[in-house]
């Protein structure tokens, strides 16, 4: 009988605000150790806690996004555990009370769609970071991180492939830097996946779960559960028990092993904290979020289709992040929606390839939409070939200038005079007597060879659609 | 000069009769003089108390002086001072001077009062004695063998014997009003998020409130003026105009109805104490107030409500004490866990191990409900009590505590009864009321107080009252005749 697998993830999104959940220190990442910790960041006797507000919109949002509750009355509560990287002895979470409620967000593995339940996303502040082996023998503790804001998104043990956690994890990615309340920054620990993992027979109790954790790639999120599933089913299978830890996972060997052992539960003595007030979010709070919430992924692969007459892998292609999707946009403004799809293949092919070669994200290329979209209106119009474009798209990569300065000082532009091209065709007719036979004689393949020469004896500039219609008028 | 007003010296300071400077020094002697015996302070500030007060007399030479201008404060050693040791009388903050200065000392530098220096307290505010002080003792003014009440105890007995004209307390479960109740001064514990927590080290969060501690009514109404307020950074500082606390001082007090509990004159109440506290409300009477009777039925579930909630919070707020970033560390730890374990268990004393010890219980898996979840619906039913009661009269009045003053070492082996000596004020704690402590006379040479509680924000009809009382008694006068 096989096996049914049992996944559930834990998503830390790290909020993108400029200062900490309840403090005024910056969280910009990559400052010199406790340079961006406050006497409220320390934990110093008598600091209180003051709730960044901005917090609480971008949390509403992503609510909205998953068709999830709004908690009304959302509270604090303390988690309390000792550690030296984090500073007061309690971390400031929620727990009966989170902002978000139980929401849903679907899925496609395989062209299947699938619908995971959310449970709830809760604020919460991070903990700092123990350094160890900076100083030999001793643990430095860096609280830069400390009170960073966190909204931590708990899924439903819905999903039941590696394949799936993924797609979901992927899709959280997408939707909340859609958002613009995270900034999905992987290696910077902006968006963090906590997986846990489980097997079981079908109709059986759930399996006893193991938590993957600190894995900063969607490849190695996929590996490692895979690795997880395969291990907890020989595990079992040859007569052993899963034990309940967490397990971190080994890239170069692709292997995942034991981190530590939760046998020993923590008790955590929640409690409401009463230094801060429960936010209460009103009917107009939620309102207010909504009017400024941005089109979301799903609606706008659906327009591209329906607007742009997209094929659904473009669609999907340029919907894949915000910054994408907007730059496509304006590309295709920019040109007066007169070919959107010729917009599309652009950004698809030749676009994507060099932001690819070059390791760039969109909105850092040398070429901006406005650009881009200069050189498409010439091929729409006929200044220039597709095959030129390319050569003229380079040279704008390169830093030569916009299109129309490109074509001038290269000379690139389209021979569409009549004359011109018809002087080109003779002569090359003229040149290849015998091929001339042939096609007369019926090899039709021939016109192509025709076609190639006239373009080639015209630096490539000669219009095709013309040249090959005076050819057909030359040969019959 | 220490007899005066808070008022007369004010217009003293203002038309040049004596400087700060004057004042600040007879202060600083009479300290010098007199608490060696007392042990009212843990730190006393010459230098600063001295080049603040200079800079006041500036101040009031350039005519910009405001009422309290000049007139030197003690802070309770709970409130962060920058630059100055801040220990809660505790071993494990000895060492610890903060960079900062809690809001009200913030608010009481702008106005030019020069700070005498630290009094001593209950380690943490832990206490009702001021016995459990790392620094040993605070003695009671009025008698050497007592003691000033606690946690506040440092500030009752500087105000009691002279050694300040103001002094700064916090009450979390009536560490103002049982210290002045048994120094025979005047403390005032404001309506919960009148003043700002900021900078003020957490005992117990949802109770912890700062207020003045001085001779009188009045006085102590100009200085919560200087101490309240809105502060954006106390989450639970209520957002609200600052009233102004003396404005109703001279009001008449025709037709005001005093509640008497019946159930805070039963059982365990010292018949002398009970004498006093009922002399001074028929005083009150006269001067044209009526009495109502009124209930508070669950009073007696508020000293075990309390003594889960304050500890349970106190359980976390202390857990910033590990010997990492401040405080007391350990010698040599041998790992983390060595290091929290011996830091915590070196640096705190018993009674602050008690309660962490209590309240962790409290909230830990399995007992959350019986216990926290539990208590906070007797903290509810404690204030509906309240409310209710205040439907059919203007203020409550009965004793601030059961006794006077007891002996040191008297009660400090005996916790529960201990903790029952605030079973009048805890119930204000818990409700987040106002309540004030004013001098109503002598029980075996030892002060007694009367306590006045009012509704939510009533703090200026309490000081009403209190300045209307102390117009026709002179208890707040009396000085211990050492100290005269």
């Amino acid at each position: 009988m096989s096996w049914e697998v049992v996944i559930g993830l834990e998503i830390h999104a790290q909020l993108t605000t400029k200062t900490k959940i309840f403090s005024g220190s910056s969280i910009a990442y990559g400052a010199a150790p406790n340079t961006q910790a406050c006497n409220i960041d320390l934990g110093m006797p008598g600091m209180l806690p003051v709730l960044n507000e901005g917090v609480i919109n971008k949390s509403i949002s992503l609510g909205l996004a998953l068709n999830a509750e709004i908690g009304r009355k959302s509270v604090f509560d303390r988690k309390n555990y000792m550690y030296p990287d984090l500073p007061k002895g309690y971390q400031t979470t929620q727990l009966e009370f989170p902002i978000v409620g139980q929401g849903t967000l679907e899925i496609e593995v395989d062209g299947k769609k699938k619908t995971i339940g959310v449970t709830r996303a809760h604020l919460e502040e991070d903990a700092g970071k123990s350094n160890h082996g900076i100083v030999p023998g001793m643990t430095g503790i860096d609280l830069n991180r400390a009170g960073t804001p966190l909204l931590e998104i708990v899924s439903d043990p819905d999903m039941s492939s590696a394949q799936e956690a993924v797609a979901y994890a992927k899709k959280m990615h997408e939707l909340v830097q859609y958002l613009g309340i995270c900034d999905g920054n992987m290696q910077e620990g902006s968006f963090r996946v906590d997986s846990n993992v489980s097997v079981r027979k079908p109709g059986d109790p759930l399996g006893t779960r193991t938590e993957l954790k600190n894995i900063n790639s969607f490849k190695f999120i996929e590996k490692a559960i895979e690795f997880e599933i395969e291990r907890q089913i020989e595990l079992i299978e040859s007569g052993g028990e899963v034990v309940q830890e967490t397990r971190l996972y080994d890239s170069e060997n692709d292997t995942t092993r034991s981190m530590r052992s939760k046998e020993e539960a923590n008790d955590y003595r929640y409690f409401p904290c009463p230094d801060l007030l429960p936010v209460i979010i009103t009917e107009e709070d939620i309102e207010a979020v909504k009017k400024i919430m941005p089109e979301l992924p799903d609606a706008k692969r659906a327009r591209f289709v329906s607007e742009f007459g997209l094929s659904d892998y473009d669609a999907e292609v340029l919907t894949s992040s915000r910054e994408i999707a907007e730059f496509f946009e304006s590309v295709v403004a920019a040109t007066d929606a007169k070919d959107a799809k010729l917009c599309a293949n652009w950004m698809t092919s030749g676009f994507a390839a060099a932001l690819n070669k070059d390791g760039l994200a969109v909105n850092d290329a040398p070429v901006t939409a406005d650009m881009l979209a200069g050189m498409l209106k010439r091929i729409m119009d006929d200044t220039i070939s597709g095959k030129i474009a390319k050569q003229v798209f380079e040279a704008m990569w390169n830093g030569e200038g916009t299109a129309d300065e490109i074509i001038e000082a290269k000379g690139l532009k389209q021979i569409t005079d009549t004359g011109a091209i018809e002087a080109l065709v003779d002569e090359v007719l003229a040149n290849n007597p015998s091929q001339v036979e042939a096609y007369k004689g019926g090899q039709e393949k021939m016109m192509g060879y025709f076609v190639g020469q006239v373009m080639k004896a015209s630096g490539g500039q000669a219009n095709p659609g013309q040249v090959n219609k005076m050819l057909k008028e030359k040969l019959s | 000069m220490h007899n005066l007003t808070i008022k007369q010296m004010s217009e003293k300071l203002h038309a040049g009769e004596i400087t700060s400077v004057q004042l600040t020094q007879h202060y600083l002697n009479r300290i010098s003089q007199f608490d060696a015996d007392l042990n009212a302070y843990v730190t006393v500030t010459p230098e600063l108390a001295i080049e603040m007060a200079k800079a006041a007399d500036e101040k009031l030479a350039a005519g910009e002086g405001e009422l309290l201008t000049g007139i030197p404060v003690a802070h309770k050693d709970i409130f962060c001072t920058d630059g100055v040791k801040t220990s809660c009388s505790s071993k494990m903050l000895d060492n610890f001077i903060a960079p900062y200065d809690a809001h009200v000392v913030t608010q009481l530098k702008k106005v030019g009062m020069p700070i005498l220096g630290k009094t001593n307290m209950d380690e943490f505010a832990m206490g009702s004695s001021s016995e459990s002080s790392y620094y040993g003792p605070t003695k009671n003014p009025w008698d050497l063998n007592a003691v000033p009440g606690g946690s506040s105890g440092g500030a009752a007995a500087v105000i009691a014997a002279g050694l300040a004209p103001m002094a700064t307390g916090t009450d979390t479960g009536g560490s103002i009003r049982q210290p002045a109740s048994f120094c025979g001064i005047t403390g005032i514990k404001p309506t919960y998020g009148s003043v700002s927590r900021f900078g003020i080290v957490a005992y117990a969060s949802s109770f912890d409130q700062a207020g003045p501690m001085t001779r009188s009514a009045e006085d102590s109404a100009w200085m919560l003026n200087a101490m309240a307020g809105f502060d954006e950074r106390d989450s639970t500082s209520a957002d609200r105009p600052t009233p102004d606390y003396a404005a109703e001082l001279e009001n008449s007090l025709k037709g005001l109805k005093i509640g008497v509990p019946a159930e805070y004159f039963g059982e365990g109440l010292d018949t002398e104490v009970e004498k006093l506290v009922r002399n001074a409300i028929a005083e009150v009477e006269k001067l044209g107030a009526e009495t109502v009777e009124v209930h508070l039925p669950n009073k007696d579930l508020a000293v075990p409500s309390y003594y889960v909630l304050a500890p349970a919070e106190a359980s976390s707020n202390l857990s910033r004490f590990d010997g990492v970033r401040f405080g007391y560390r350990c010698e040599n730890p041998k790992d983390l866990q060595d290091l929290y374990r011996r830091s915590r268990s070196e640096g705190f004393g018993p009674e602050v191990k008690r309660r962490i010890m209590v309240g962790a219980y409290a909230l830990s898996a399995g007992f959350y409900d019986a216990y926290y979840l539990k208590a906070q619906k007797l903290r509810r039913m404690v204030r509906d009590d309240f409310t209710k009661a205040f439907e059919s009269c203007d203020v409550i009045m009965g004793p601030v505590a059961p006794s006077p003053a007891f002996n040191i070492g008297e009660k400090s082996d005996d916790q529960v009864s201990m903790y029952l000596s605030d079973l009048y004020t805890i119930p204000v704690n818990l409700a987040g009321l106002p309540g004030l402590s004013v001098p109503a006379g002598f029980a075996n040479n030892r002060p007694v107080g009367l306590h006045i509680v009012g509704p939510y924000f009533s703090e200026a009809k309490l000081l009403n009252i209190g300045h209307q009382f102390q117009q026709v008694t002179d208890w707040h006068k009396q000085m211990p005749e050492q100290y005269q």
